[in-house]
């Protein structure tokens, strides 16, 4: 008897293949357009908006890995901000340490703020950052080691719900404090900025511009597809079980702290990646990426795109973002209450968010439904 | 109460014959439940107060009793939802129950059916099957799991047994209630407990649903041993097995259901009413 399951559902062929085909094609032609064209051709991509577009795939990226845990096992992290900023920490200090005597004080080995503060000496936690296979292992290490150990006492003790929202928004609100903190090391209020290369590629220039913008594509791309065989798995349908009936599922034998352990510290890392590639396409990391509002504004991209969806959050954060870009250009004082009249406006008439509702009219646009992943 | 009910089998005696059998010898090897001087109470109320019941392996045993009489907090100690407060619960002579949490008592084979029939709304009937199938339950494991012939065929013939073959790629959520019962039946067949505890399984079923769920359990009865809460008395009586009754926390009574029907005590809480 033909018996294959229909795990497709869950997933969108045509979603995923629109996603991947629009990354590498902007993956492709961005720096083409940047680099290839001339100034005053019409075609010309300025290599500011390479670097803006580079952020909207970081955040891309930030808010799939809230999906993972929101959207597919009901693990609604108001502090994944705090996995992005320790991310781009750790890059930042690798970018710091490629400085070396080109500070303002020239100092060979401490960064600026550490020789305006009298430090005589590195702290051991800079030690190895000017290494960069080093570097890249804490972007994913140390926010992974966080979410472990935050994790592991959360999901043991069953916090759940409101409750767990409340204490990471307390955990990226801690960390906030602490890094504000001069003797903190990491800058304090300042961060770490004045990067001048990374892997002796000048920073400023437009070929490392473009080529972040494709590694930041590539990595969006790479993580989207991980995240999908891990949704498509059998893992993914414990996680969906966990999210609609927690203690159901541990009564089927399931060690749900477990799984959930497991998918928040990979969400923790692919926040780490998308804040490493951050910040150097921006050119600073400070504490105001700790706080409590830009985890929540993660949460409204990936509500405005729709929860559970994997494409859906990459979808919400670009518009969102460009919204933020136009609006906080053109009329600044009004952006904060789009936000908060566009949060609003999603749950009450949008609750499944933009891919949601192209769902919901499938039934009569056969070419949507397969868009949106064809679920009846 | 008063139609004739089909006459016990003569084997009917035993359980209640079981009774004067001491403590320890109940936790030999036909003993598959083990539960002594169980006490649970909640903000000084008592759900169960010294309760003391056995269950045979292979025994299928229907645990009825008014509302508040301590049944489901019963199965919240057996599946480690709860802490007893003093008590003693074994599983299989040898397994203390008391000691572990809900996911290791469900690994070593006892499985649950709850009141309200919780199935996994947005996944597929075939799906809820196969996340209740027997198998390895780590992260890992699941992450690279594929269905083998074997495992596909178990579930096609659970589906048979659950009568919902057609509706195998429906979303749970759109069952009707019934069917959702059934398929909670089903996921614990997948699971193939040892013990199953089934609380309420014919709670909103139309007649004829209600019928085709007893003729289910005793089914599942041949080869698992089944503990039944219920209220429903005719589902019961189609049950035709050992009953025992409960009352304020504890065993008022026990035997078969006419033996029960004649006891004052009972009728006095229950039937009487």
């Amino acid at each position: 008897m033909l018996l294959s399951n229909d795990h497709g559902r869950l997933l969108s062929p045509l979603g995923a293949k629109i996603t991947l085909g629009l990354l590498l094609a902007a993956g492709v032609l961005v720096p083409l357009l940047n680099l290839a064209v001339p100034q005053d051709s019409v075609f010309h991509v300025p290599t500011y908006l390479v670097s803006l577009l580079g952020k909207y795939l970081c955040f891309a990226l930030l808010a799939l890995s809230v999906d993972l845990i929101w959207g597919y096992c009901g693990i609604l992290s108001l502090g994944h901000g705090a996995f992005f900023a320790l991310g781009g920490y750790a890059m930042g200090m690798h970018l710091m340490r490629q400085i070396g005597d080109r500070g303002v004080y020239g100092h060979p080995v401490l960064p600026d703020f550490m020789v305006f503060l009298n430090w005589k000496e590195l702290p051991w936690y800079w030690y190895g950052f000017d290494s960069f296979p080093f570097a890249m292992l804490m972007v994913v290490l140390v926010p992974g080691l966080l979410a472990l150990v935050f994790g592991w006492l959360a999901f043991r003790s069953r916090v759940t719900g409101v409750y767990l929202s409340i204490i990471t928004q307390a955990m990226t609100f801690a960390l906030l404090l602490a890094f504000f903190r001069n003797d903190m090391g990491f800058g304090g209020n300042n961060g770490l900025t004045d990067f001048k290369d990374l892997l002796g590629f000048d920073l400023q220039s437009d070929g490392t511009r473009a080529a972040l913008f494709a590694t930041s594509a590539l990595a969006l791309a790479l993580a989207y597809l991980l995240c999908r065989w891990i949704v498509g798995s059998k893992l993914g349908r414990v996680l969906i079980a966990i999210r609609d009936a927690e203690s159901r599922t541990r009564f089927l034998g399931y060690r749900v702290e477990f799984y959930k352990l497991f998918v928040f510290v990979l969400s923790a890392m692919l926040a780490g990646i998308a804040g490493a590639l951050y910040v150097p396409q921006v050119g600073i990391i400070n504490p105001s990426e700790f706080s409590p509002a830009n985890s929540i504004e993660i949460v409204i991209w990936v509500a405005v795109g729709g929860r559970g969806y994997l494409h859906g959050a990459i979808l919400g954060a670009v518009l969102v973002n460009y919204a933020k870009t136009y609006l906080t250009g053109a009329a600044p004082e009004i952006w904060l209450f789009f936000l908060g009249g566009l949060f609003i406006a999603v749950t009450v008439f949008m609750p499944k968010g933009i891919i949601g509702s192209l769902e919901q009219v499938s039934a009569r646009v056969p070419l949507l439904a397969r868009v949106a992943g064809g679920r009846q | 109460m008063s139609e004739a009910a089909p006459e016990m089998a003569p084997a009917e005696v035993e359980p209640s014959q079981l009774t004067e059998v001491p403590a320890a010898v109940r936790a030999a090897a036909d003993t598959i439940l083990y539960m002594d001087g169980v006490t649970v109470s909640f903000d000084g109320f008592k759900a169960l107060n010294g309760l003391s019941l056995y269950v045979l392996a292979g025994e299928l045993r229907a645990i009825i009793g008014p509302n508040g009489a301590g049944k489901t907090t019963m199965m919240d100690v057996i599946t480690g939802k709860t802490r007893p407060d003093s008590g003693q619960v074994f599983f299989q002579g040898e397994t203390d129950l008391t000691k572990l949490d809900e996911a290791a008592i469900a690994n070593l084979g006892i499985g649950r059916k709850f009141q309200k029939p919780t199935v996994f709304e947005s996944h597929s009937v075939l799906d809820n099957l196969e996340l209740a199938l027997k198998g390895n339950r780590g992260v890992l494991a699941s992450l690279l799991s594929r269905l083998a012939a074997d495992q596909e065929a178990r579930i096609d013939a659970v589906l048979e047994r659950i009568a919902l073959q057609d509706q195998r790629r429906q979303l749970a959520g759109s069952l009707s209630h019934g069917q959702k019962q059934w398929l909670e039946i089903g996921m614990l067949l997948m699971q193939d407990p040892d013990l199953l505890l089934v609380d309420e399984p014919a709670a909103g079923m139309t007649d004829a649903e209600t019928a085709k769920t007893a003729e289910m359990l005793q089914e599942i009865a041949r080869s698992h041993s089944v503990v039944v809460v219920e209220h429903d008395m005719e589902f019961i009586r189609a049950l035709d097995c050992h009953v025992t009754v409960l009352h304020e926390g504890s065993v008022l009574a026990e035997g078969s259901l006419e033996s029960l029907q004649d006891n004052r005590d009972v009728i006095e809480v229950y039937l009487g009413r």
